[in-house]
Order: structure tokens, then C-alpha cells, then sequence
């Protein structure tokens, strides 16, 4: 008989949808159906026992091929590169738990790494304005069970996070929201008419760029003051006549996205965002949450504030201190400026996401791609390490969007061998220990020699 | 395991009435025994030396979501302030008022303290909390979840269903592995999910149509129906406000009539949690003045209330409750950064930096009026030593709160540097108050009696054969006291010697290793309830945003668990 695992976590976006029932077959081995997931966290789950998977690390050759060596071979090469360099850099961290940071970060501490996640690329610029003006939010069940006016702003939840409107926003019926999608105002702002906006009561098509001046129109008319004929491409009537549905709301959420903290004004979009919210607090009930990316990408964030004190772009060279300086200690910026002298890419596909110029900077040094799957980042690695994938193989922490933590299952074993994350990086962390103790083994650690790598 | 001998030390333990006897402390197994027992002890001399049980901190906000969230927006806070790592430790440090969670077990531990009771736990984020107690290296740890918002104990508690919510608090303090019952802000954190407030507690709770008063008044009688170690601990109404110790007053009274009803020697029925933030006279904050005197008399008069200070310590700080609105409101006054977090069915919670400024005739005045409760204090054993860390003060700063108890040399010198020092004295007896607490009644303060409170005098708070092998040793010499209160404040700091479990922990100020901490729980055992069940299952069902299976901590979650068992169906 098939077994069904249910309550199944879906390790694919920051929506943590935890409903997902899995059925996996007699002999445990093959994931069969996977109900209630979106078609992406669908094809997770099929894609772990549906393909074929790399079962033990590789190492890059002198001929520029792969070739397969035991995972102590790969903990001992991976710790060498580690104890050799001196500006290694950590990264990634969106796509594992966060038993898989806490152990990370054991080892930078220890190595004297930067460790950056995705964040760095991604919601950072959030980061920045929430160190300056703070964070009024709220979980998720909060906008669901209270919520009559919503706004998503520069994201498109329909295709980046596709049960988000159902699970949480739009059209779930609450506790004090029983007509549920009858019930709310939906306001969608956003340069482009996506697939979100179609399902908007309202629907503002802000100037490109000029999110910043709309805010600052919302914040004037909310404050009672007088605005131009048209701002941001919107015309007076219909930003006042938004400001008052923001005003009169019982309980509202901002749902902002890389539409804000990746357009012209970044961070201070999010930071005009936040007062926003802060001035619609002296009327009413207002909050605000940033669509987190990974299913994970918030772990990061939690684990290493609690850790250090930041979230994110930590550097931990100095062994006894840390120090976060985004732009001085961020991933993009340190590869730009070739600073970095060894390179770990974990749980996500810096060779994808990175700029052409960070990549090969990067690639003049060891790379060590940790990651269940080949990517674009495995394709350029010097090392390749295979992990089980966490939320399907391997249980753990994970912390939703709104920083709620979410105990992921494991619905099937590994491939036979296969370790998770933590204990990757707690062997590392070991063999660190031991070539700490004996100060002999520097050596050279990189296995390919200049000029014959792959893709050269 | 091997054995110890403390020897010769002046020993301070209320739990057995020892006041200062010179006396050798044996420990095997990292338990108390009597010396006699031991056959060939590790023998540390504490000749001239201060012994006391590990300290216990009863309130403090060390571990869970809005800790982090302050950590998490305030880099400010790390940078310049963060030590450099010790070479005896094995982590980073980073942090001053919110300290990350390696720098507060080691900075506990430094003061010779063993057990920390984390204020506040989101039920619905119990596994972050646990996650960060798990990373939280040497002392020990309890979270109390909050109920005071809660919908079910609102609902049950309209209905006068006590039976009702005792099955329910039992199933949540299983699910969250929590250790007791905390309120804050009753009724007033649910109407924050509208913008709303309950800042007396006869204000209705909107929609749930219950006044605080019931909430605090049903919660003492499920607390007691259940028979749990700790009483209710209670974070009154109207918070921080000039004017509101009749509030107080008014929450304080809520206990009357209610006994004790537990196995676990705790003599009261309600908690009431720092104390300093409520007994404000005045109606603004031009003519605040201190009612602590007001306040400490009817504590004084009645038996069956515990409190501690929320002492403020003049620091740049970082406040943090689950009493949203008033994070609210305090953003309002000062302008700075706001973080806020309402949590589904449960409760909320603020972050608001704050600097406490010798300045400032507020803030002076709120130096005194928390410095008055515990000098006009009849019984030490009932008025605990906390800053509400990091509220009114990081917890780092305890060692210069006792010596301000125990010097008034000490309050001297820091009232000298106050810009409304006339007004402050005007506005507070503080000036009058010659009284200058010793050694006993600090162990009182800070280990015995929160010990008693928690219920937890089988394991802390004494030295007592039997107890937990929790020992710190402070060199301070009670016959010849330092005249400079710095030399106490020093000494506390940096304790000579913490003997954790047995394990010789910190010497000479330094930590040494890092012995397994422990999480401690409580189970309680109830009735099989029905409807309880019926009311989850459909809360869950259509109003959370996690799964029923998903909410209750896995045990892989937990870390080093140590349960207190409650039998109710015996």
C-alpha cells in the first residue's frame, strides 16, 4: 500500500504552505502524488526520486571533467579551501533549514568567513530600511483572520507565490472576514498589469520608478495635505480616493516586492513603505510584510541575528568580532572587487544570479557548490557536494515570510549516502578543528590548475 | 563524576536560613551533598569569600521572536559595544542590550547565575524560541506562553469554563513545551489587533466582550485548578503610563481571596512583573511622581502577591512586550524605529529602541520609583531583582542594581549626575530612604525567592543536599564590606567561581566550559476533554495559518528537556 504523509511542508517559496499530502510508494522510494502544492512545489517533490540525482560529491579533474570522490574526501577538501583561504566566502542559504545555518555558521566563525545569504541580492535593501525605520507587521493568519483592505505593491504573488492569495490574503475566509474575497478591498500597484492585478477591485499603474513620489502622495493626502494633479503617473482623484479606502480600513496589510527593493530608490522605497504603515497606525490598523523569496530565505535572517546580530553580509574574518557593512561586506560587492579567495555557494545558484563579473572573479579561486541538484553553479564548481533536500529528505526549521518558524517533515529517505547539510557542515567544522591543531597541513588545495577548467 | 568542596566560605542560603555561616559546601554528581559524604573531593578554598545558590532570574527577555527582532534591527547595538571573543569561550559575543544568544548565556553565567526564565513565548513561535535556547550556551531555560490575549482562554473564560481552559492550558503548555502562565497586557494585546487598547481592567475586550479583570481572575483559578509550580505572572494594564498605579492597585486586588494550591512550596497566587513600569502618580508626564509607596503597602499587607523591580539602569536600551499598543505609544513619544509583530489567536509584540537618560526627569524619576519598591519592601523573599531586560535596563547591569540596594554611597553618586535631581527628589522618596540591603537579602532577591515564586526550590535557589549543584562564589568578604560600591557592583559582575551541575563553570570572572543547559517544562496530566479538542481542531481548522500537527513542538525540537510532571487526575 502507499503511504500518505500528511502536513507535508513544500520547500519551494516564503508561502511555507504546510497542507501538502504526499504520497509515496510501497517500498518507500518513489514520491507518487503530492496533493494541495502549487504546480512549482509539485514538481520539487517529483523531481527528488523522478530524475536521476548525484549521489556523491565531485571533484573537478585536470581535464576539466568531473570525477566522483567519497563525501571524507570532499570534507577534507572543502575544510583545506576554508583553512587556506583568507576572505573565504559563504552564500547562499535560501533553499535548506535552519539547523543547516546554525551549523554554517559554526564554520565561518571558525574559518574567519564572510557569510552572506541570498537577502544580499534579494530583499537586503529591506534590511536596510528596517534598520532605519523599523518593521510594523504581523503573521499571516493575523491579515487572514482580520484584513478588509489589501495592497500588494511591486509584487506579483500569482506567479512568484501562487497560493499566497488564497492561503493568506484575498480570499480565505477568516474569522472576522467570513465573506472572505466579498469582504476585501484588493489594491494592486505595480508598473506592469500582472496576472495579481486582475483580480484587483483597484488597480494603480505607478510610473516606473517613481514608486517613492506615490508613497509620498499617499503620505500628504493621509496627513490631509494637498497634492499636484498627477503623481507618479496617477491622477489626484484616484490616489485620494485610495488614501481614504487606506484610512477607513478596520485592518490592513502592505504586501510589497522586488518591485520596491529592486527598483530606483530601493531601500528608501521599503523605508517610505514603512512610514506608511506607521502613519496609518494614528487612524487604524496598518502593517506592512515583504515577500520573502525561498521557502527558507527569512531562516538566514533569524539564525544569524540571534547568532551575531545581523541578518545578513556577515564578516567574521576577524575571528573575534563580527561586522556587517552591506556594500563593504556584501557578496556582490566582494567578488566584484575580487576580494574573496575561496567561495561556497549553498542552497542556492550564485552562478545563475551573479553578475557575470562576480562569477569570474569568483572562479579564479576554489568554488565549492553545495546543493542537492545540478545547477549553473555546480557546472563551474571545483567541488560539487550532493545534499539531500530538505522539506522532502531532510526535516528541519524553516521560517515563513512573516517569521513564523514551520517544523518541515521528511517524507522519504535520501539517496543511499547522502548527507543533509548540517552534518556537512558539521564534519567540516570537525576536520577545521583538526587542521587548527596541526598547523602542518598547509598545502594547496585547489585540484584544478589555472587554465584548464572547465568552461575555459 | 567526580567530587567537590567549597570551603570555608561565608554561605548565604534563606531557602535554609543560613545567613552567612562559614560553612563547606559538598557536591557529587552535580547534586548538594552532605561533606561527610565525600571520599576524596577537588577542594576550591572561598576563605574570605561570599557562597551562594546560582542565581535565578524570574522575568527577562533572553530567547524568542521579538529578542530577535531587536538583535535583528538594531545593528547599532553591536557596533563599538560587542567585546572582543574570549579565548576561553567558544563562540562570538556580539551585542549590548539585546546580546546575541552565546554573549547572554555567557554573561549570565559570568554573575553566577544558572537559571533563566524566558518572560514571554509566542505559542504559535515555540520552535524559534526552543531553537534559540538550544544556542544559548550554560544556563538553564523555562518559556512561559502567553495567554492573556489568547482566544481560546478568552473564550473559555467568558463562559466561566475554568475546567475548560485548564485542559486547554495543559495541552498548550505541552504543545509550546512551555513552563507556566504569562499575561500581558490582558485583553488590551487583542484589541491592539484593531488599534485599540484595554488600559483599565474593566475596558471590554472588543468583540470578545471580557474585561481584563475576568481574564486575570479565571487564569488565577485555572492556575490553581491545575496546581502548577508557577502562579499566573502577571503584566498588568496600562503600562508606563503617569497615573496608573490605581490601575495597578486595581489589578493587585484581583489576587484577594485566592490561595496557594500546589506541590511545590510556591506561597502565591499572581506574579506581578515589573512592578517600576506601574506605580506612576501624576496625569502626564510633567507632574509623574512615584506611588511606589502606595504600591508596596498593600504588597507588604498581602501574602499571596510576589513581584519584581523592572529597575531602571540609565542605559541605552531596547524595549520589548507583547503589549503592542504600548510599543505603539511609545514610538509615538520618542519617534525612533518600530518594529511590531501581531501573532494570529494570540497575542503581539513591539520593539522600540529607548535611551533611559540621567537627563531626563522621567527617566530619574523612574530610577527611583523602581529603587523604592525594593527598599520599602517588607519581605525580600517576595520582591524580586530584575531590569525587565532589556526594557528598563540590559540584565548586564544587574551587579550595579545591588549595589544601589546595598549602598546608599551608591545612589548618591548616581543621583549627583542628574539634571532635575530637585524635581526627582520632589517627585520621590527616594532621598528619604536610608536603607542599604545586605548579602542575605540579596540572595533573597535574587535567588531564593525567585526560586519559591517559579516553585522551583527542589532544583534552585539553595544549597540545600539535593538541590542542583548550582554554586557561585563572589569575593566579597561580608565582615569587611568594600566602602566603594564599585568593588560590589565589580564582584557581582564577575563572579570568583559558578559551579554549574556539578561542573566548575566560570573562575575568576572567566568562562571555563560550556556544561550542558537544559530546558525545563512542565507537564501536566488532565482529564481527556472533548470539547477542548473539538475547539482546537476547528481553530486550527479554519483560523490558523499553520496545521493542527505543525503547531506542537517536535521532539527534535527540544532540546535537553528536563519536565516537571503535574498529575492533576490523581
Amino acid at each position: 500500500m502507499p503511504k500518505k504523509v500528511e502536513n507535508v511542508g513544500c520547500p519551494y517559496c516564503g508561502v511555507c504552505c504546510d497542507d501538502l499530502v504526499v504520497t509515496v510508494s510501497d517500498d518507500g522510494k518513489q514520491i507518487l502524488e503530492v496533493e494541495n502544492a502549487c504546480a512549482i512545489g509539485n514538481q520539487i517533490f517529483h523531481h527528488a526520486t523522478g530524475s536521476e540525482r548525484i549521489r556523491l560529491p565531485r571533484l573537478r579533474q585536470p581535464d576539466g571533467t568531473y570525477k566522483d570522490i567519497s563525501y571524507e574526501e570532499a570534507v577534507d577538501y572543502a575544510a583545506k579551501v576554508l583553512y587556506n583561504a583568507k576572505k573565504p566566502l559563504i552564500y547562499g542559504f535560501g533553499s535548506t533549514n535552519c539547523e543547516g545555518m546554525a551549523a554554517a555558521a559554526k564554520v565561518a566563525e571558525k574559518a574567519g568567513a564572510v557569510l552572506d545569504n541570498c537577502a544580499s541580492i534579494c530583499h537586503g535593501s529591506s534590511f536596510l530600511a528596517i534598520f532605519d525605520n523599523g518593521y510594523p507587521s504581523c503573521t499571516l493568519g493575523e491579515t487572514k483572520n482580520r484584513a478588509d483592505v489589501i495592497v500588494y505593491w511591486g509584487a506579483n504573488p500569482a506567479h512568484a507565490h501562487p497560493r499566497h492569495m488564497s492561503r493568506y490574503s484575498i480570499f480565505p475566509r477568516g474569522f472576522f472576514t467570513g465573506k472572505g474575497h466579498m469582504s476585501r478591498k484588493i489594491i494592486v500597484i505595480d508598473p506592469r498589469h500582472t496576472d495579481t492585478a486582475q483580480v484587483a477591485d483597484i488597480y494603480l499603474q505607478v510610473k516606473q520608478g517613481h514608486d517613492y513620489e506615490l508613497f509620498d502622495a499617499f503620505r500628504a493626502v493621509v496627513r490631509g495635505h494637498e497634492i499636484p494633479d498627477v503623481v507618479a503617473g496617477i491622477k489626484r482623484e484616484q490616489i485620494v480616493e485610495v488614501a481614504n479606502i487606506l484610512k477607513k480600513a478596520r485592518f490592513g496589510t502592505i504586501f510589497y516586492g522586488m518591485g520596491l527593493c529592486h527598483s530606483d530608490g530601493r531601500n528608501h522605497n521599503v523605508d517610505i513603505a514603512i512610514s506608511l504603515t506607521r502613519d496609518l497606525n494614528d487612524y487604524t490598523k496598518w502593517t506592512i510584510m515583504a515577500m520573502r523569496g525561498h521557502y527558507n530565505i527569512t531562516g538566514p535572517g533569524a539564525v544569524w541575528s540571534w547568532q551575531y546580530g545581523y541578518p545578513y553580509c556577515l564578516d567574521l574574518t576577524k575571528k573575534d568580532i563580527a561586522h556587517m557593512n552591506p556594500g563593504e561586506t556584501s557578496s556582490i560587492d566582494l567578488a566584484m572587487r575580487d576580494e574573496v579567495d575561496a567561495f561556497i555557494n549553498i542552497g542556492t545558484d550564485a552562478g545563475a544570479h551573479f553578475p557575470i563579473d562576480a562569477v569570474k572573479h569568483l572562479r579564479k579561486h576554489p568554488w565549492i557548490t553545495i546543493d542537492p541538484n545540478i545547477n549553473m553553479a555546480s557546472e563551474i564548481s571545483d567541488l560539487h557536494i550532493p545534499v539531500g533536500i530538505v522539506g522532502v529528505e531532510v526535516p528541519g526549521i524553516v521560517y515563513r515570510m512573516d517569521n513564523v518558524p514551520i517544523q518541515y517533515r521528511k517524507v522519504i529517505d535520501p539517496p543511499e549516502g547522502v548527507i543533509s547539510d548540517e552534518e556537512l557542515f558539521e564534519r567540516i567544522y570537525r576536520r577545521l578543528s583538526e587542521l587548527e591543531a596541526d598547523e602542518a597541513v598547509k598545502e594547496h588545495a585547489k585540484a584544478a590548475p589555472e587554465g584548464v577548467r572547465a568552461g575555459e | 563524576m567526580s567530587e567537590l568542596i567549597i570551603r570555608n566560605g561565608f554561605v548565604f542560603d534563606p531557602l535554609q536560613g543560613i545567613r552567612g555561616d562559614r560553612m563547606d559546601i559538598g557536591i557529587k554528581d552535580g547534586k548538594i551533598v552532605e561533606t561527610s559524604t565525600l571520599s576524596a573531593p577537588r577542594t576550591i578554598d572561598a576563605a574570605g569569600m561570599t557562597v551562594m545558590a546560582g542565581g535565578v532570574d524570574i522575568h527577562s527577555h533572553v530567547v524568542g521572536p521579538k529578542v530577535n527582532v531587536g538583535r535583528l534591527f538594531r545593528p547599532e547595538d553591536k557596533l563599538f559595544k560587542s567585546p572582543h571573543k574570549s579565548p576561553t569561550c567558544s563562540r562570538m559575543e556580539m551585542g549590548s542590550s539585546v546580546p546575541s544568544t552565546f554573549k547572554t548565556g555567557y554573561d549570565y553565567a559570568r554573575m553566577g547565575y544558572v537559571f533563566v526564565n524566558e518572560a514571554a513565548m509566542p505559542p504559535l513561535h515555540s520552535p524559534h524560541v526552543h531553537e534559540e535556547i538550544r544556542d544559548t550556551p550554560i544556563i538553564d531555560n523555562a518559556a512561559m506562553p502567553v495567554f492573556g490575549n489568547n482566544w481560546f482562554t478568552l473564550e473559555y473564560l467568558k463562559n466561566n469554563e475554568i475546567e475548560n481552559n485548564a485542559a486547554y492550558t495543559a495541552w498548550l503548555l505541552r504543545a509550546t513545551r512551555g513552563f507556566g502562565i504569562k499575561v500581558v497586557n490582558p485583553g488590551g494585546s487583542e484589541a491592539w489587533g484593531w488599534g485599540l487598547n484595554c488600559v483599565h481592567i474593566h475596558d471590554p475586550v472588543p468583540y470578545f466582550d471580557i474585561a481584563p479583570a475576568e481574564i486575570v481572575k479565571g487564569l488565577i483559578e485555572t492556575n490553581e485548578f491545575l496546581g502548577l509550580p508557577h502562579s499566573v505572572h502577571l503584566h498588568c494594564n496600562n503600562l508606563g503610563n503617569p497615573g496608573n498605579y490605581t490601575d495597578t492597585l486595581d489589578s493587585l486586588r484581583l489576587a484577594e481571596g485566592y490561595a496557594p494550591k500546589n506541590d511545590f512550596g510556591r506561597k502565591q497566587v499572581m506574579h506581578v512583573t515589573h512592578l517600576q513600569f506601574h506605580a506612576y502618580g501624576g496625569d502626564s508626564w510633567g507632574n509623574v511622581g512615584a506611588r511606589s509607596k502606595d504600591i508596596m503597602d498593600y504588597v507588604n499587607a498581602h501574602d499571596n502577591i510576589t513581584v519584581d523591580m523592572g529597575q531602571v539602569t540609565l542605559d541605552e536600551t531596547t524595549t520589548m512586550t507583547a503589549d503592542g499598543p504600548f510599543e505603539h505609544h511609545l514610538r509615538a513619544q520618542n519617534n525612533l524605529k518600530w518594529a511590531n509583530v501581531d501573532v494570529e489567536l494570540e497575542t503581539a509584540a513591539g520593539v522600540v529602541p529607548y535611551i533611559y537618560s540621567p537627563k531626563v526627569k522621567a527617566n530619574t524619576i523612574q530610577w527611583a520609583v523602581g529603587l523604592e519598591l525594593a527598599l520599602l519592601a517588607k519581605d525580600p523573599m517576595r520582591i524580586f531583582l530584575t531590569t525587565d531586560h532589556p526594557n528598563a535596563g540590559p540584565f548586564t547591569r544587574y551587579p550595579r542594581v545591588i549595589a544601589w540596594l546595598m549602598s546608599r554611597a551608591a545612589r548618591d553618586a548616581t543621583m549627583k549626575t542628574f539634571k532635575w535631581l530637585d524635581r526627582t527628589i520632589d517627585a520621590t522618596s527616594i532621598d528619604g530612604i536610608d536603607r542599604e540591603l545586605d548579602l542575605y537579602e540579596i540572595a533573597q532577591m535574587t535567588r531564593a525567592g525567585p526560586a519559591r515564586a517559579l516553585g522551583l526550590t527542589h532544583m534552585y535557589g539553595g544549597l540545600a543536599p539535593g538541590m542542583d549543584a548550582d554554586v557561585a562564589v563572589y569575593a566579597l568578604n561580608p565582615g569587611d564590606m568594600p566602602s566603594d560600591p564599585a568593588a560590589i557592583e565589580n564582584a557581582f559582575s564577575r563572579c570568583a567561581l559558578l559551579v554549574k551541575d556539578g561542573v566548575v563553570t566560570v573562575r575568576d570572572g572567566e568562562v571555563v566550559t560550556e556544561p550542558a543547559k537544559r530546558t525545563i517544562w512542565v507537564d501536566v496530566k488532565v482529564p481527556e476533554n472533548t470539547q477542548v479538542q473539538r475547539d482546537i481542531y476547528e481553530h486550527f481548522l479554519r483560523h490558523y495559518s499553520v496545521k493542527l500537527d505543525n503547531y506542537s513542538l517536535f521532539e527534535e525540537h527540544l532540546h535537553n528537556s528536563r519536565v516537571i510532571e503535574v498529575d492533576t487526575t490523581q
